[in-house]
């Protein structure tokens, strides 16, 4: 085992902001030189998903699922101050205005730091979303692989 | 001061002046200094931490205009 300290944070939540804050303290924790691990689990697996359609073959609810949910990190809504879609184009102006970064620049600073992307497999099923539509280098997993990282970590955040 | 290596984060806002000074660290050897310039208003505790974390010294910081500058010297 490495003597390194680790960060682990749980994403349930498929909010923008939410998403936002546990990326931007992934990052840091990251830059604190830990192991850094986000198990993306239930609308949290959203800041996963390639933005582009995938043709892939599923059922009827996990097509409505689908539909229904946003397709990647960029198209999630606001936890609050949403209007319909009109405060996430407010807040991604005033993210700019103070140079502070978007959340799917934050993803891919993750990925340059090395920083464990997981989604977790049963949610997916439940969601209906299949490993082709989500980004590449993103491991797998369920509950035990997040306790055997978190029983021993330093940081545990459930956001 | 003999600086080794200078990271210039004026403008940018968390977490990019600590990711930033921690991929300049990683080129410096034992010893070297690293000076970084920043503006985010938060800099100054957030890098006192991280160098207190890392085992880094933070040798000096200074105001100016507005930046705020730090000396850390690697552990």
């Amino acid at each position: 085992m490495s003597e390194k300290k680790t960060t682990n944070i749980i994403l349930f939540s498929g909010d923008y902001d939410k998403a936002m804050a546990a990326y931007i303290i992934a990052n840091g924790a990251a830059a604190y030189d830990h192991d850094v691990t986000i198990f993306h689990t239930f609308w949290g697996l959203n800041a996963l998903r390639k933005d582009e359609q995938i043709p892939v073959q599923k059922g009827f609810v996990e097509k409505v699922f689908s539909k229904m949910m946003p397709r990647g990190a960029d198209k999630m809504a606001l936890s609050k101050m949403n209007f319909a879609g009109f405060g996430p184009k407010m807040i991604k102006g005033v993210i700019k205005k103070h140079n502070a970064m978007t959340l799917p620049q934050l993803v891919e600073m993750a990925q340059e730091q090395d920083i464990k992307l997981v989604a977790c497999t049963m949610t997916m099923d439940l969601l209906g979303l299949q490993k082709e539509e989500l980004l590449d280098g993103v491991e797998y997993a369920g509950v035990a692989a997040y306790l055997a990282d978190a029983e021993n970590g330093n940081v545990n955040l459930f956001i | 001061m003999n600086v080794d290596k200078l990271v210039d984060a004026k403008g940018l806002a968390c977490p990019m002046p600590i990711v930033r000074t921690k991929k300049a660290m990683d080129g410096l050897s034992s010893g070297q200094i690293l000076e970084v310039h920043a503006t985010d208003k938060g800099a100054k505790n957030d890098l006192t931490a991280w160098a207190a974390s890392g085992g880094h010294s933070l040798l000096k910081h200074e105001e100016e205009a507005g930046v705020l500058k730090f000396w850390i010297q690697k552990g």
